[in-house]
């Protein structure tokens, strides 16, 4: 378990609200170890932001940790106090958000940011501006020098997201997490932003947690995967596993929407019917049972737990209990 | 940056030709022969003929304005039918006691309001925070003019602290005598600047970038101050400049409770006694200031924010 960097145990988060509490996570479990890219995909609203501003502490006041842990290098982050936390932010756990065209000051120059990010460097002003070229430089930004005086609306989309890399892996930190980071931009600037994140986790040898709804991506980059729906971890495994042999009906029925699996041509593109439940009053027994296919009596009595089907590969659906075949 | 600059200024002259050209026609419009009210019933015929030559009031409007505009080129902007003295040095005589009483409201407004709104919207929701917004909308709800008569009761009669009139010698004492009257014209800007800097901090701390940098481990008080703060306060820039404008009226009360020489009393003192010279004179002066404190709050937005620079 030495090499294991992150692990969410047994994670509860509600938002508390007027309607009463939303249950935005609900038991998550599973960790990411050190050099390793594990791949975390869902549809909107199935937690994974709420997943991400809990790792780094940057909740909406109204949150509250119901249960479990969110170990760093063993530490737990949710009882670590606000000075450590700082610590660990942009040090050792960077981010790289969604939105490139939100994610910068746009009052501030990419130099003066990138300067601003290397407060804990003792290096001199110089030497920081140096320290941010190079990194510019590395993520295939041209003249970089140059260009660490210029404002965020002088660059395009992709290179914003470039810069975001830059500046999230310029601290070379354990941990990368990347939020949707290329569904803002265009599917060429999408497979660029892959390749270049692809190489700098070689060089780098960070870990990186990647948040998706595009199982292409993740399918090239991921080592592992973590299916999510509603709130909950529905599936985890291999990558080769989850798309070859997905043990949880959510999890096929993703597979069977994603536009690159579409082989023949069709008048109607496959989707999964029904909505997500209203996550304020959550309906007994499995979470996807209004959705799925192969509902049976068992999945509306009780929540099918997430079991080990085999090594490296975890499912909750009760179809893969031998009761369910006989 | 220049370029900007350059044009920003260009367009604040054409704002200026325009407003004095405006007032000239208006001040014409208003009904009574000026000349008789200026030198009263009992002048004789002669004396009459005599200053409405020199005013050129015998000549078709437009070339009125023509005169107007060739002496004022000269900066030559008449002379004062009553002294005699010329207009220019009338105005600028009485100039700087209007911007020290309007530099000085403005400056611990902005500077309060700014503090007091920036500190709400770090602690949304607290008591601090409804405090500061009961004690706001109070500001921007009391009158001017009773706050100033207010202040000017309690402040210089029975406590005795300040001076009540006139504007005082020397430093210290010319800044005895502008506590009061910058305090009554500035207290409802306080609350305005208070309540637009904490709804525009408010919206901006709650953008993506701000996230950003609290995700990088920039200290708070960073992030507040220099990533939040130097864009919510644009929008309270531009309100300071066209807030000049504002100020320049209450002057004008300011100046008369207080009993304060300034442009205020003096426009108000000609227009009376269709001065047209002085008023014209005043009139200038003071939309050259409105004209150039909103092309200044431009021009430092410009340099706050660099998209404004390639947006104009």
């Amino acid at each position: 378990m030495t090499d294991t960097l992150l692990e969410i145990d047994r994670l509860s988060v509600d938002y508390e609200t007027a309607r009463g509490d939303l249950k935005a996570l609900r038991d998550i479990s599973f960790d990411v170890r050190k050099g390793e890219i594990v791949g975390i995909v869902g549809e909107s609203g199935c937690g994974k932001s709420t997943l991400i501003s809990s790792i780094l502490r940057l909740t909406a006041p109204n949150t509250r940790f119901r249960q479990g842990e969110v170990r760093f290098r063993g530490e737990d982050l949710l009882q670590l106090p606000e000075r450590k936390m700082r610590d660990l932010r942009g040090a050792d756990i960077s981010i790289v958000f969604q939105d490139p065209m939100q994610t910068h000051n746009p009052v501030l120059s990419i130099g003066q940011q990138m300067l601003d990010i290397q407060h804990r460097s003792k290096a001199s002003k110089a030497d920081k501006r140096a320290r941010a070229a190079q990194m510019l430089g590395a993520v295939g930004i041209p003249d970089p020098e140059a260009r660490l005086d210029q404002f965020p609306h002088e660059f395009s989309g992709g290179m914003r997201q470039r810069i975001a890399i830059a500046m999230a892996l310029m601290s070379e930190p354990d941990l990368l997490i990347a939020d949707e980071p290329t569904t803002a931009l265009d599917a060429t600037l999408e497979v660029q932003i892959i390749e270049r994140l692809q190489e700098l986790q070689q060089e780098f040898d960070c870990a990186i947690l990647f948040i998706s709804h595009h199982l292409g991506v993740i399918a090239e980059l991921c080592d592992r995967v973590v299916v999510m729906y509603a709130g909950a971890v529905v599936e985890s495994g291999e990558v080769r596993e989850i798309f070859h042999d997905p043990k949880h009906p959510y999890t096929r029925r993703l597979i069977d929407c994603d536009p690159g699996h579409i082989k023949e041509r069709a008048r109607v593109l496959p989707t999964i019917p029904g909505e997500v439940p209203d996550l304020a009053n959550l309906p007994g027994g499995c979470i996807f049972r209004d959705r799925c296919d192969q509902a049976m009596p068992r999945c509306a009595a009780e929540v099918p737990p997430l079991e080990q089907l085999k090594d490296g590969h975890q499912a909750a659906c009760w179809l893969n209990h031998k009761e369910a075949a006989e | 940056m220049l370029l900007y600059a350059t044009r920003r200024f260009g367009l604040a002259l054409l704002i200026l030709i325009v407003a004095v050209t405006v007032m000239f026609l208006m001040i014409r419009a208003v009904p009574g022969d000026p000349v008789q009210i200026m030198l009263g019933p009992r002048a004789t015929p002669e004396l009459q003929a005599r200053l409405t030559a020199e005013l050129a009031l015998d000549q078709p409007i437009w070339k009125q304005l023509l005169i107007f505009y060739g002496n004022l080129m000269q900066g030559d902007l008449g002379i004062d039918v009553f002294s005699g003295r010329s207009v220019t040095a009338i105005v600028f005589e009485q100039l700087p006691h209007t911007l020290a009483l309007i530099f000085a409201s403005i400056l611990w407004s902005a500077l309060l309001g700014i503090g007091l709104g920036a500190y709400a919207a770090a602690h949304p929701n607290t008591l601090i925070d409804r405090i500061a917004a009961a004690l706001s909308v109070s500001f921007v709800a009391a009158p001017a003019f009773v706050v100033a008569l207010l202040s000017l009761l309690i402040f210089a009669v029975h406590l005795q602290w300040f001076p009540a009139i006139g504007a005082g010698e020397g430093f210290w004492g010319r800044f005895d005598h502008l506590v009061l009257p910058a305090f009554a014209i500035g207290l409802s800007w306080v609350g305005y600047i208070a309540r637009l800097v904490r709804a525009s901090m408010l919206e901006v701390m709650g953008e993506s970038h701000i996230r950003t940098a609290r995700a990088f481990g920039i200290h708070e008080r960073r992030v507040v101050m220099v990533y939040a703060l130097r864009i919510a306060i644009l929008p309270v820039v531009t309100v300071i400049g066209v807030g000049m404008g504002f100020l320049l009226s209450s002057a004008v009360f300011a100046e008369i409770v207080f009993a304060r020489p300034g442009l205020g009393k003096l426009v108000i003192d000609s227009i009376t006694t269709r001065n047209y010279p002085i008023v014209m004179g005043s009139v200038l002066i003071s939309t050259g200031l409105f004209v150039v404190s909103t092309a200044m709050a431009d021009l430092i937005n410009a340099w706050l924010d660099p998209r404004a620079r390639t947006a104009a």
